[in-house]
């Protein structure tokens, strides 16, 4: 199992959990496991998210590798100017 | 060398070579976005609202298609429908529908064989407007009976009970700030405040666009992101993607500005309905008024501190407006905020506020300035109140590699410290100061950004390369991309041109945003010379009858990869390229990835200004900027990106502002009432590269161009603090904004 830290407004809608576990080998397993569990998550996560493996931020790549010993940490969807 | 290994001695990267395109930038031979040119091309003017809100209730168009040289007109009908979600925003930003939302607003577009003509029709439309209430200010916008920007609008997981204005919530932290705050010798709590600023860049947005009856499309625009342009443009007239082939033109400027879409989609739409060219070049008036300038702020942030300079926690409330659509980067603003400190107890909040304004766009490194103002204003008051320097302080706390963040993750290899150590060390930071001068220090974020890319690198027969990216250089990137070819190819720099292809020639690239383009597009275009070398040995290889495992790439040359391989005298690239159509056609390397290897950027700055305090001017008398760049490519570069930051951070820092009338109408819509800084106004401006690693990229790359901008506006506002003595809490310190300051203090 995969241990998922999510932020507030996802957090909401997981009824209140900061942290989540779930059965995922990849990141894109991740957030389908997340949609999955928590229908209501699908809009913000088919919006786009970032999701951060081991500090390192991964935009939008879905193939990523995770482990049960990751730190996975999902955040808004990046962008810049 | 083989391929994954990281390199760390280098020919061609870090020296400083002229850039591809000085001289015809100094000429005047390079051709921007207005310099396009079509037979039988149109002109177009744009019908914008004069009202901050308003229910279009009729527009009239009878007059102005009956008039001499007229040869369309389009409204929101001439759109596609059903969109949602972002591209239903853009459409509606692009062109309005039942409402206007912000002055400047588009309503109406007419193309004319003139831009006079085209003018004298844009004012023979007849609109009808039912003005409406309206609000501009990010906390009038939050507070019960304020005007409704739109229902519907509010992002999933946030709060309920809010305002419909009210779109979106982030929340990160970890901790308890109420057990740190009780640890602290001093808790200062403080609200700060600062306008939308524009990005400011040169030349206004133009495009000429081109559609056929059979749906086919073309587009030359300046922009930072053409595949995108394809992209909108195909949702918004309802077509595909593929049959519209948008080329980017040389860039006067974008910094975030020009990676939204604006009038592409219309002068299409224009083209479409006359079946003519048409082009499309927005006035200043019309870049100040309709394309999107950055969040205004309001933040409150609280810091609790030992008397020994350790920070026991820290919160903080930032409220952004992003204008009539959601997308402010609240959620940046509020990650950025803590992330250059190893906190125990930290929680930020970010707000995403409507209001009747342009759609926000990004401006470098989105949202995290107004954090570092608001942050590191509160640190500088610490320190003062507690007799501590301001850069020990920030030593002792802050994050290094494997700190957790403030938004939950753990660092990777990261170069703060080292910022800090080198900013410490610069002679500036001890240098005595001069009457009415103070000196202000600050530390800086931000994320920086992989995303999709693709290039190709082909051989000519004469040993030449021309490497085709798909992202607009913005920062000098051509440079960086025929520099890193040239070092993997082991050829002379002078020998690559890169050219930025158009969107029917490559993948699919992302917008030139994020500081990526070094970063990912200089990995693919590693890669993409790797692939090109392994085809080079192949070729080698079987010219000698030998293995291709059996030849390696080495100065320019094939070579066999020892003696077991045989005796055989190196092949140089031009000598491969010469008999290739013969060898098996031509060589043509390429990449196309995604790169999730970005590494993150900090920096710090020191700034000294001196304040005249009878006329409230400020002037910057020295800067310095210390920032972990990764790996230069070609350093003259990078400082140019340092140094626009700091230059652009002065603008805001001191001057610029959208200033808005009681009507809601913006009343400085031109540089003469909008004060970027200019020449005379800077001071020359120190730049220190400190180089830790990016482990993500071939030579340790991380992007340097948005991070520049994030210390600036907190370390002018400490140095300007400290040099009346008075804490300013409101951008940008204008002289009359500083003289009312010296007011209230009776100074």
């Amino acid at each position: 199992m995969v241990t998922v830290q999510l932020f507030s407004s996802l957090s909401a809608l997981a009824d209140g959990q900061r942290e989540i576990k779930v059965e995922a080998k990849t990141v894109g397993d991740v957030l389908v496991a997340l949609a999955r569990a928590y229908p209501g998550m699908a809009e913000k996560l088919d919006g786009g998210v970032s999701v951060a493996v081991d500090g390192r931020v991964i935009a939008s790549g879905l193939t990523e590798p995770v482990n049960e010993l990751s730190e996975v940490v999902i955040l808004e969807r990046l962008k810049g100017g | 060398m083989a391929f994954d290994e990281k390199k760390s001695t280098f020919d061609v990267i870090g020296s400083r070579p002229l850039r591809p395109d000085g001289l015809d930038k100094v000429t005047g031979r390079a051709k921007f976005g207005a310099d396009a040119y079509a037979p039988g091309m149109l002109h177009a003017a744009v019908v914008r609202s004069p009202h901050a809100h308003a229910r279009i209730v009729k527009i009239d168009t009878s007059k102005a298609e009956a008039m001499k040289g007229v040869k369309a007109v389009v409204t929101r009908a001439d759109f596609a429908t059903g969109l949602k979600g972002e591209n239903w925003n853009i459409l509606e930003n692009v062109m309005a529908g039942e409402k206007a939302l912000y002055d400047g607003h588009a309503v109406a577009a007419v193309a004319a064989t003139s831009a006079l003509a085209a003018k004298d029709a844009m004012k023979a439309i007849e609109v009808t407007y039912e003005v409406l209430p309206h609000v501009t200010d990010v906390d009038e916008a939050m507070k019960e009976g304020a005007p409704v920007i739109r229902e519907g609008a509010v992002s999933p997981g946030t709060p309920e009970g809010m305002h419909p204005n009210v779109v979106g919530y982030h929340e990160s932290g970890h901790g308890d700030v109420d057990k740190g705050f009780a640890e602290a010798d001093l808790v200062i709590e403080d609200t700060f405040k600062t306008e939308a600023t524009h990005q400011g860049y040169i030349e206004p947005h133009a495009c000429l666009a081109q559609m056929g009856n059979d749906g086919k499309g073309e587009v030359w625009c300046c922009t930072q992101g053409h595949f995108n342009v394809a992209k909108v443009c195909a949702h918004l007239l309802g077509t595909d993607a593929s049959q519209i082939r948008v080329t980017a033109s040389e860039i006067g400027g974008g910094f975030g500005g020009k990676t939204a879409v604006f009038i592409e989609p219309v002068a299409l739409a224009l083209s479409k309905k006359s079946n003519r060219p048409v082009k499309l070049v927005m006035s200043r008036s019309e870049v100040f008024r309709a394309t999107g300038p950055t969040s205004s702020t309001s933040m409150d942030v609280k810091i609790g501190m030992k008397k020994d300079g350790t920070i026991t926690a820290a919160s903080g409330v930032f409220r952004l407006q992003g204008g009539a659509f959601p997308g402010s980067p609240a959620e940046f603003t509020a990650m950025c905020s803590f992330a250059p400190y190893n906190l125990e107890n930290v929680k930020q909040i970010g707000w995403d506020v409507m209001t009747n304004r342009p759609k926000q766009a990004a401006y470098r490194a989105p949202g995290s300035p107004m954090a570092a103002f608001a942050v590191e204003s509160v640190i500088d008051t610490l320190c003062n109140e507690l007799g501590l320097d301001p850069l020990e302080v920030r030593l002792k706390n802050c994050s290094k590699t494997g700190t957790r963040a403030n938004f939950g993750i753990t660092w990777d290899q990261i170069g703060l410290e080292e910022t800090l150590l080198q900013a410490q060390a610069h002679p500036h930071y001890s240098a005595p100061l001069g009457p009415n001068q103070g000196r202000g220090i600050s530390c800086g974020f931000w994320f920086n950004h992989g995303g999709e890319t693709a290039v190709s690198l082909a051989l000519s027969e004469d040993g030449t390369v021309s490497v085709s990216v798909g992202t607009p250089d913005i920062g000098g990137s051509r440079a960086s991309m025929g520099m890193m070819a040239a070092e993997e190819l082991g050829i002379p720099y002078e020998k690559v041109r890169t050219t930025i292809a158009d969107t029917a020639t490559l993948g699919y690239n992302e917008i030139s945003h994020g500081s990526r383009v070094t970063y990912a597009s200089g990995l693919a275009t590693i890669e993409a010379a790797r692939d090109t070398i392994r085809k080079l040995c192949k070729r080698a290889a079987a010219k000698w009858g030998i293995d291709e495992d059996a030849v390696i790439w080495e100065d320019g040359c094939a070579k066999p990869s020892g003696p077991n391989a045989g005796e055989f005298e190196p092949m140089t690239l031009q000598q491969i390229a010469r008999k290739m159509g013969a060898t098996g056609g031509p060589i043509v390397g390429h990449y196309e990835a995604t790169p999730e290897g970005a590494g993150v950027s900090f920096a710090t700055h020191i700034v000294d200004a001196e304040v005249d305090q009878e006329t409230g001017s400020t002037s910057i008398t020295r800067y310095t900027v210390v920032q972990d760049a990764g790996k230069a490519i070609h350093p003259s570069y990078v400082e140019g990106q340092f140094q626009g930051g700091a230059a652009q951070g002065i603008g805001w820092a001191l001057n610029e502002e959208y200033i808005y009338g009681e009507d809601g109408r913006l009343q400085n819509a031109g540089f003469l009432d909008y004060r970027i800084p200019v020449a005379s106004d800077l001071p020359m401006i120190d730049c220190v590269i400190v180089e830790v690693p990016n482990p993500g990229h071939p030579y340790g790359v991380r992007g340097v161009g948005e991070t520049s901008i994030c210390p600036p506006l907190a370390a002018i506002a400490n140095a300007v603090s400290n040099a009346v003595g008075i804490r300013m809490k409101q951008l940008p310190m204008s002289p009359p904004r500083i003289l009312a300051a010296l007011d209230a203090e009776g100074k």
